[in-house]
């Protein structure tokens, strides 16, 4: 079970945000509107070289989504973060995200000049920002994970958008397993067929998470994810 | 299935990478770039970035939305995390190629397979070795998702990833066209732990060509 709420907020449609989750917490996000997404990456605060890995995460748990019960692997064996919670049921972890060109030639130009704080803004200029903020940059830019969208792949390899794969109020929560420096966007989705820039809103909370018990969900997932605990584990001894 | 012209006496590089063992390189705008799977079912864990700013590297997930398909082979066009073009697959005789398989480690060895496996070689660790010279400005935080060619990683829609058994078999080749200068980081892969390499890691060999007369390379 959940602790008491420790603080909340609303990431505004366009808009990134980075905080520090420690072991421990949980990050709960909340898609208000429907059809949000929200791109996000993951770094060990402690030590920012050892970061979310795509491959990894698919590999360990021979999966191409993301839901209840899967986890997300650093480049390290190590586990940074668990689903403990979704309504939502599939969330994409292959398309990255969009740059200012993307976004421009998608949606088109608009200035912070000409439209102050609507403007087109775009995940990649946010993330780079965000990284900025801690002594990262485009090196450091991995593979993100987008959460509330749904892409599937056909047996030719071809990769399908599905849209209202999330509907109003349906939320994800992530149990931190290492402290955290989480960088999240709102920006659309990469592949989103949406020709109008019309990205959503998103609320979060962060709270104390229960310890992680032996038959966790998460950790007895696959076998694969129980050594994952033990490598992470033994980092916090 | 595209084969390539080009004859082996002509290339200006060719060398063997033997089995588990690292390379870099760097390939000029123009040249051809050949990798030969000599055995068969050989896993080829390869990175690419721009050799003028190596900030600049190839994009597993650039790649894949620019074409809107997850599988790489002729026609597919290696894009940086820019998304500027890097090389483009102008052959290839395998038909397949995965990118987000992703290199093994020792730490996702020990994930994957047992906490005692950390001992054995790993891709991770080969690409560490190939950058350890300062003078290719590339460290850890470089290392991104790579291509691995000759593996085959399918998909489905459900929603699964799945290591399914090689489709290349002895002497298939891929071969690319760099659209800009790039440094070339190869693993050729040590795993012993599933049939990436069909249990027993083989050599690869490696081949350039210069631009061809009056071809578009800078």
């Amino acid at each position: 079970m959940s602790g008491p709420g420790l603080w909340q907020d609303t990431i505004q449609p366009g808009s990134s945000w980075s905080l520090i989750l420690r072991r421990g917490r949980e990050l709960r996000i909340e898609d208000v509107e429907g059809a949000a997404n929200v791109a996000a990456i993951f770094y060990n605060f402690d030590c920012p070289v050892e970061r979310y890995n795509m491959p990894d995460t698919l590999k360990a748990q021979h999966t191409a989504h993301l839901t209840r019960g899967f986890v997300l692997y650093s480049d390290m064996g190590r586990i940074l973060c668990s689903i403990t919670e979704d309504s939502c049921g599939w969330h994409d972890p292959l398309c990255g995200h969009n740059d200012a060109a993307a976004v421009r030639a998608k949606y088109g130009s608009s200035s912070y000049q000409s439209a102050r704080n609507g403007w087109h803004r775009n995940p990649r200029d946010n993330f780079l920002t965000e990284l900025g903020k801690y002594g990262l940059g485009l090196r450091d830019l991995t593979a993100n994970v987008n959460f509330f969208s749904k892409v599937v792949v056909g047996d030719d390899g071809s990769m399908e958008f599905v849209p209202r794969n999330s509907l109003p109020g349906e939320s994800v929560t992530l149990r931190a397993e290492m402290n955290l420096l989480v960088i999240l966007d709102t920006g659309q989705h990469p592949l989103d067929p949406n020709p109008l820039y019309s990205p959503k809103p998103v609320r979060f909370a962060v709270r104390e998470s229960a310890p992680v018990a032996p038959d966790d969900l998460c950790r007895l997932s696959r076998p694969e994810n129980t050594r994952g605990f033990i490598n992470t584990e033994r980092y916090f001894l | 299935m595209v084969e390539g012209l080009l004859s082996p006496e002509s290339a200006v590089y060719n060398e063997i990478i033997p089995a588990g063992e690292g390379w870099i390189h760097r390939i000029d705008a123009g040249q051809i770039f050949r990798i030969v799977d000599l055995e068969g079912n050989q896993a080829v864990d390869t990175l690419f970035y721009n050799a003028e700013d190596t900030s600049e590297r190839y994009s597993a997930t650039d790649t894949i939305v620019a074409q809107r398909n997850i599988y790489l082979t002729t026609g597919t066009v290696l894009m940086s995390n820019l998304r500027r073009p890097m090389l483009t697959i102008v052959a290839d005789t395998c038909g397949r190629h995965d990118t987000l398989g992703g290199a093994c480690a020792t730490e996702s060895n020990q994930v994957r397979y047992a906490i005692e496996k950390r001992h054995m070689h790993a891709c991770r660790n080969s690409f560490l070795m190939a950058i350890a010279d300062p003078k290719w400005d590339l460290t850890k935080r470089d290392i991104t998702a790579n291509i691995n060619l000759f593996m085959n990683v399918p998909v489905t829609p459900e929603g699964r990833l799945t290591f399914e058994d090689g489709i290349s078999n002895p002497m298939k080749y891929v071969e690319m066209r760099a659209e800009m200068d790039v440094v070339a980081v190869i693993s050729n892969c040590p795993q012993l732990n599933n049939p990436c390499n069909g249990y027993d890691p083989t050599p690869v060999q490696v081949l350039i060509w210069n631009a061809p007369p009056g071809s578009s390379g800078a």
